[in-house]
């Protein structure tokens, strides 16, 4: 059964010169609950912008977006923020992080617009994720892998049904990105989320069971391939 | 805990601005507490400050001098009048006390007034409170060179009975002019927070009698406190009538908390530009709280992005802004009791040291509840400009991995 089904979305922005310039154009697409899926694409061919669509952090210019029964699109900014706590957890290419915050914080301050800040569970996800022991650092006091564990830790923190990941690995060395990645798909499977992952990192996709071309559901994105 | 959170970390990330802004905020909460606070006590205390009399008659000249000189024992006397004024007024029926009081001579600064045990024995200085004299003194013998000193002046020289002094001609002190007379010191007086604790209470032929002081005016006196019958209203208003209306000798200044009042009304220009330069640091220190909150809006931005993301509301973004300038302001109307304290207390023994009279820097006063109120509401608003800047952020700009 999908939890996400998009359908006829569209989203275009201004340009300088006055004309409007489509970024995305998705006639049908879906995700089902647990499911695993990696969207692959170039740099620029629009998939950050559709993660951002699917999450309610932009409203599409058309179309639909339903997660977990709840038509995203419909909904106004407030709902659309409350939804996204709820449902949706998000992790970056660039963590995004609160510096002034510590790890457990970061986790607690996920927790606390969605379900409400749980501490023991908070503790439990960065024990889940290797930081047992780093709960009071802050960020800069980290590695950049261990960030990544961080903010892997702060998606899962409301027990999201779908985790949107944007070029997670794409910070990271080698070594860290496989581990993260498979950190990523472990705790998403435990927790019983459904994983949306866009990458344009061959390795990275080569993880994945389910992956599918972003030129292929982006009529935007395939008419820029042709070119 | 959300928004309490997110602005305890961004006060604490900005802590130097933070620091600085409040800093500004209790100086200008400090200040106009001060000014307040000072003003309305000084005029309260001043105004009711009369020794336990209802008025003072003098030579002809300023009421305000005249009360200021018999008083507060400031300024230089106006003049003197016979004693048979003071005859006089003693017998008027409308009088129920007329205390004469001789002044013109002082002991390092503080000044001798020569007056009758009446002064002690028969007036109330506040009501129900009556002059005491400290354990092991007494008051004077007026027909001997003996002297009762007030509190202030007794712990500033170190005065105590037994101890003798020869004292200074005028009202200010110079050693080349020191009298042969030789006083003792029979008495100290008990704290009274009057005028009274400043002076050192002589017989009043001690003045008149002193060597060097002019044997024709060897009666005289330099004015009489004046304490009429019940029905005073009446009786001031004759006695008005009576020496500043129909005679043109003496002046009779009544009744004594008008003529203060009429000075406060007319220094009250002071305590208005002293209220206006305190409104305008607190001017300038909310716009520092805009100015800081808003300058540091660039960097932030990325922090309210993930913020944003992370599920928080365009309004809880708003209100933590809100709160945050607020917080400064309440952190700064902290520190400004603490200005308050110091300014106050400093303002309160330097009038004391001067006029005798005490202020209480601890006392209630109106303006400690709106004064901070008024500020953090202001400080409140200072963040509505960086606030709505922090509603308008543009998440998925702002988002976006660093170039």
């Amino acid at each position: 059964m999908p939890l996400l089904t998009v359908s006829r979305l569209k989203k275009s922005f201004a340009t300088p010169d006055g004309s409007n310039h489509t970024v995305v154009n998705v006639d049908q697409f879906s995700v089902d609950e647990r499911q695993q899926l990696a969207l692959e694409g170039e740099s620029g061919s629009g998939k950050t912008t559709f993660l951002n669509l699917i999450a309610g952090i932009l409203k599409p210019d058309a179309g639909q977006i339903v997660i977990a029964g709840k038509e995203m699109s419909a909904l106004k900014e407030a709902g659309r923020d409350r939804l996204r706590a709820t449902t949706i957890g998000y992790i970056f290419q660039t963590f995004n992080l609160l510096q002034g915050y510590t790890c457990l914080e970061n986790v607690l301050l996920g927790m606390s617009f969605g379900a409400g800040a749980d501490r023991a569970f908070a503790e439990e996800l960065l024990k889940r994720v290797g930081l047992g022991n780093r709960l009071s650092h802050r960020p800069r006091q980290l590695s950049t892998g261990q960030q990544q564990r961080v903010a892997v830790a702060r998606a899962l923190a409301n027990k999201p049904k779908l985790v949107l990941a944007d070029e997670p690995t794409g910070n990271l060395d080698h070594k860290n990105a496989c581990e993260s990645l498979a950190l990523i798909r472990e705790t998403c499977r435990e927790s019983g989320a459904a994983l949306l992952l866009v990458s344009h990192d061959r390795e990275v996709l080569a993880q994945f069971e389910n992956v599918k071309r972003f030129a292929d559901i982006s009529r935007v994105a395939h008419e820029e391939a042709l070119v | 805990m959300t928004i309490g959170r997110i602005v305890f970390k961004s006060l604490r990330q900005h802590a130097l601005s933070t620091t600085v802004t409040a800093l500004s905020i209790a100086l200008a909460g400090g200040l106009l507490m001060s000014v307040w606070a000072v003003k309305e006590q000084s005029q309260a205390t001043f105004t009711g400050v009369n020794e336990g009399f209802d008025a003072v008659l003098g030579a002809r000249g300023s009421k305000l001098q005249l009360v200021l000189n018999a008083v507060f024992h400031l300024e230089s006397s106006p003049g003197n009048l016979s004693f048979s004024d003071f005859q006089d007024i003693q017998k008027n029926p409308n009088v129920e006390l007329a205390v004469p009081i001789a002044v013109g001579d002082n002991y390092h600064g503080y000044r001798l007034v020569g007056t009758t045990l009446e002064f002690f024995d028969r007036t109330e200085y506040a009501p129900g409170k009556r002059f005491a004299i400290s354990k092991g003194s007494r008051y004077f013998d007026p027909t001997l060179r003996e002297a009762v000193v007030g509190s202030f002046v007794a712990r500033k020289l170190g005065l105590k009975p037994g101890d003798t002094f020869h004292p200074f001609h005028g009202l200010i002190f110079d050693e080349k002019n020191q009298h042969s007379e030789t006083y003792v010191v029979v008495g100290i007086l008990e704290p009274s927070n009057t005028p009274a604790d400043r002076v050192i209470w002589i017989p009043l032929a001690g003045i008149q009698m002193m060597t060097g002081h002019d044997p024709k005016a060897a009666t005289d006196v330099s004015a009489v406190l004046v304490k009429l019958k019940s029905s005073s209203a009446i009786a001031g208003f004759q006695m008005d009538m009576m020496y500043n209306k129909q005679g043109n000798r003496l002046t009779f200044a009544w009744p004594i908390g008008r003529v203060m009042a009429e000075l406060f009304d007319k220094i009250g220009w002071f305590d208005r530009v002293l209220a206006l330069v305190a409104y305008l640091v607190a001017i300038v220190a909310t716009a520092s709280i805009l100015a800081g909150i808003y300058n540091s809006m660039n960097e932030r931005r990325r922090e309210i992005a993930i913020l944003r993301a992370l599920g928080a509301r365009r309004v809880t973004i708003f209100t933590s802004i809100l709160l945050e300038a607020a917080s400064i302001s309440a952190l700064g109307m902290g520190i400004a009791f603490l200005v308050y304290g110091v300014i106050v207390a400093t303002v309160a023994s330097v009038m004391r040291a001067q006029t005798g009279v005490v202020i209480d820097p601890f006392r209630f006063n109106a303006v400690m509840l709106w004064a901070p109120a008024a500020l953090i509401a202001l400080g409140g608003l200072a963040g509505i400009v960086p606030a709505f800047k922090a509603y308008r952020t543009d998440v998925a700009e702002n988002l976006a991995p660093l170039s």
